[in-house]
This record gives structure tokens, sequence and C-alpha cells, in this order.
């Protein structure tokens, strides 16, 4: 059980600059995302791009704000709980418990939610036969690769992770790399060293398949593939992957008794409460009138939410507002001042 | 002002007068048209404001920006008539054209 004056549902620029703003303050904090890395959609959406409209940072590319949020994290002591989802949020007295994932639980009187557009997850076949053989027989990511040893295993995709799976797997299985086009968006290099091996005959390579039927009993024994001209192949398969990239879903959030609306979580514009006392939403996540997607309203919006903690993690202590410029608790927090 | 026909999977038809300059996605979200999330806000990243072109507007279409075709690799059913709605650009150009939507985004 990890006791926290508030825990932070998400690791992306909102969620970054809110820890910052309760560790300023003089409160505890601990952070959970179900990526494995930090910076949310910055990180997994356009790590590359150019942002122009952060204040006072003409450009900047998401790994770059990522990594200067973090920078600004330095004086602070902060648990990060990444690869975990929250699944669980229940009312325990005065505190909410929280449990994600990998079994963590945390008591807390805050929590905040700067999830974005929901977690990330593996996006899925279409086919609904699918289901049935996932993580067993069908896969979204290689966890043993042991398993495939001296098998036939169809990956499906056109990314780095389809090919490099389909190059290191064709060692010692036998692979069908199948994509729904000619065109590889992967690095040149790994495109090349596919397409030596298609030569010899290491990897059989389908373009302009998709799956359309999977088949067998307790086990995966062979799938459908159908051309876009609409002709169909069937190709024994003792294992099938599929690596399209992540989607976000709103997940388990959905069920925590908040006020939603589509996607997104009604919340009051003085301290981002939602309906449950004690718990916050910021960033994308949040919704109120005249609401923007910017990640600068996300800043604005953590700041506000992190004084609202204030409140209930030190329900006998007055919040008095100060200045990084001038404050000497402030100033010793971020370790410039003894 | 282009009008934009979106059909859901369901076969329900909102046809809707839209800006140019607005995108095919925009046109859909600002009318609560269900079915196109867009969760990334347009910015090609996400591939949830995937539609199908009816065959003769596709070819009629400004031709996909390179990426693109990257990201409708993650879509849900692809094929060939597909598009990303947030790259339609509405011009009087395209006036009448018709967008089916996928049965689901992801």
């Amino acid at each position: 059980m990890n006791k926290t004056d508030a825990l932070i549902i998400g690791a992306g620029p909102t969620g970054l600059f809110t820890a910052h703003q309760l560790k300023l303050i003089g409160l505890d904090c601990e952070i959970v995302d179900n990526l494995d890395k930090i910076g949310g959609q910055c990180i997994e959406l356009y790590p590359d791009k150019p942002i122009y409209d952060i204040p006072a940072v003409p450009e900047c590319t998401g790994e770059e704000l990522t990594n200067n949020l973090i920078n600004q994290l330095k004086p602070f002591d902060i648990k990060f709980h990444l690869g975990e989802r929250v699944e669980e949020v229940k009312k325990e007295d005065a505190n909410w418990s929280v449990k994600t994932s990998s079994g963590n639980t945390f008591l807390t009187p805050n929590v905040i939610i700067a999830g974005g557009v929901g977690s990330f997850e593996p996006r899925k076949f279409a086919p609904k036969e699918c289901e049935k053989y996932e993580n067993k027989s069908l896969f979204y990511s290689v966890k043993d690769k042991n398993i495939f040893k001296g098998k036939t295993v169809s990956i499906f995709g056109g990314g780095d992770s389809a090919l490099d799976w389909a190059i290191e797997l064709s060692k010692d299985c036998k692979i069908n790399l199948i994509h729904r086009r000619d065109e590889f968006r992967g690095a040149q290099a790994t495109v090349d060293k596919m397409r030596e091996l298609v030569k010899s005959g290491k990897i059989n390579l389908f373009t302009k398949y998709q799956l359309a039927n999977v088949h067998g009993d307790q086990k995966l024994e062979s799938i459908d593939i159908k051309h876009d001209n609409n002709e169909m192949k069937n190709l024994k398969s003792d294992y099938v992957l599929g690596f399209f990239g992540l989607i976000m879903q709103l997940g388990p959030i959905a069920n925590w008794g908040l006020n939603l609306n589509k996607k997104t979580i009604e919340v009051d514009t003085e301290r981002f409460e939602t309906n449950q006392k004690g718990i916050y939403a910021v960033g994308d996540i949040c919704n109120y009138p005249g609401k923007l997607k910017l990640i600068l309203s996300g800043f604005h919006e953590g700041a506000l939410a992190a004084r609202a903690c204030f409140k209930l993690a030190r329900p006998n202590e007055k919040y008095r507002f100060e200045f990084t410029t001038t404050s000497s608790n402030l100033l010793k927090r971020l370790g410039k001042k003894e | 002002m282009a009008k934009i026909t979106y059909i859901t999977h369901e076969n329900e038809k909102h046809t809707i007068e839209v800006q140019n300059g607005l995108t095919v996605m925009e046109g859909a979200v600002q009318n609560d048209v269900p079915g196109i999330d867009a969760d990334c806000g347009g910015g090609m990243a996400c591939a949830t404001c995937h539609v199908y072109v009816k065959e003769d507007w596709f070819n009629k279409l400004p031709k996909k920006e390179d990426g693109e075709d990257d990201m409708l690799d993650m879509a849900f059913e692809p094929k060939t008539n597909s598009r990303l709605s947030c790259q339609i650009i509405v011009s009087d150009e395209i006036d009448g054209l018709e967008v089916n939507i996928p049965s689901k985004q992801a």
C-alpha cells in the first residue's frame, strides 16, 4: 500500500507539470502511466514533430518538451509507475483506494486524471474470432520469443515492429509476413534486410492482403487472408502476431462514476474537480465551457488542481500563495537555498 | 461551401454543408456525426477519422500526402478507397462528396 498526497494518472506533459506544482507547494505525489515511458502523446504520437505554441518556447519537438519537463522535475523526488494501468478507484473513508494492473495499490485523498484521450492499447485485428486466441496463439506484442521456435508464425503489419520480428524470428521459425500494401514504413535498412530474406526464401511475403479469418480448435491451426481483389488464401499458422500500433481507449475510467461527455470528463474551472470529491481531471481529458485542447491549457489546469489538492491533503494547514522568485520556502524545495 | 454526405455503418445519411477550408473530419466532429473519433485532433497521428470514399470520388480528391498511408496501415479494416478525413480539405470542388464511416475506428 502506497500512501501519497496525490496520485497522478498519466505521465504526459500535463501530468508532469501537475507533479511539479504539487511538489512545489509541498505535497507528495506519484505518477502512474500505462505506457512504458514518460511523455504520453508527445512521445507516442509525435516525438519528432515540432510544436510551436508552448509559451516562451518558439519551437520544440514532443520529445524535447518531455525532456524539458522531466528536467524541471529534477529537484523533486517523484515515483513513477510505468507500464501500469489504473484499473479500479474506490472510496475508502476520506481517501481513494486506487488499484493498478500490476497489483499496486495507493491510498490518497486526491486523484488527478491527466490521461489525455485515455490509455494507449494495441490496435487489434478486425475479425471477432481473433479474441478466442488472444494471448494464446495470437499476440500484439512479444513477451517470450522462445515459444515460436520451429513453428509457423504469421506476422501482420508494415512498420518496424512487424519487420524487426519477422527478421528476428526467421532465424528459427517459418515466417509469413502479411501487409495491406506494397510499401513498408519501417526503416529502409530493415525493409532491405526483409526483402533479402524474402529472396532467400526465409520469409514468405504477402502484400495487399489482410486477415480475414482464423481457424482452429483449442489451438490456432490456420488463417485466411484476403487480397484487395478479394482472392482468398489459407495459410497454416501456429501463431499470429499483429503490429498495428497503439490506439487510445478511455478504458476503466469509464466505470468510476464520473460525469462523462463523449471521451472527456466534466470538471469545474476553479479546482478542475469532477463530480467526485477529490478526483480531478486536467489536460485533454477534461471538459468545461471554452475548453481548449492545448498543452498550455493543461499546465494551467494542473496548477489549479494542485492547489485544490492541498485542502484535502493538509486539512489543518492553510495554503499560502507564493512566487518562486521570492519565497524562501519554494526556493528550498527547489534546492536553490539551504 | 460543399455538401458532404456522411454515411454511417448503419446506413444513416448525414448531409452537411461544410465551410471551405475545414476538413471533412471537422465537418463531422462539429456536427456530431457519429463514428468519427479524431482522437489526435487532425494531426494525422491516430487513424481514428478513417473513412471510405466512394470510388468515383476517390480519384477526384487531391492525392494522399506522405504519411497518410502509413497511418492508414493502423486503421480498422482499411481498404483501397480508405482515407483519413482530417486530410481532405473542403472546397467547392468536392461539393457532393460521399464518405462511408467504418463499423468502428479501433
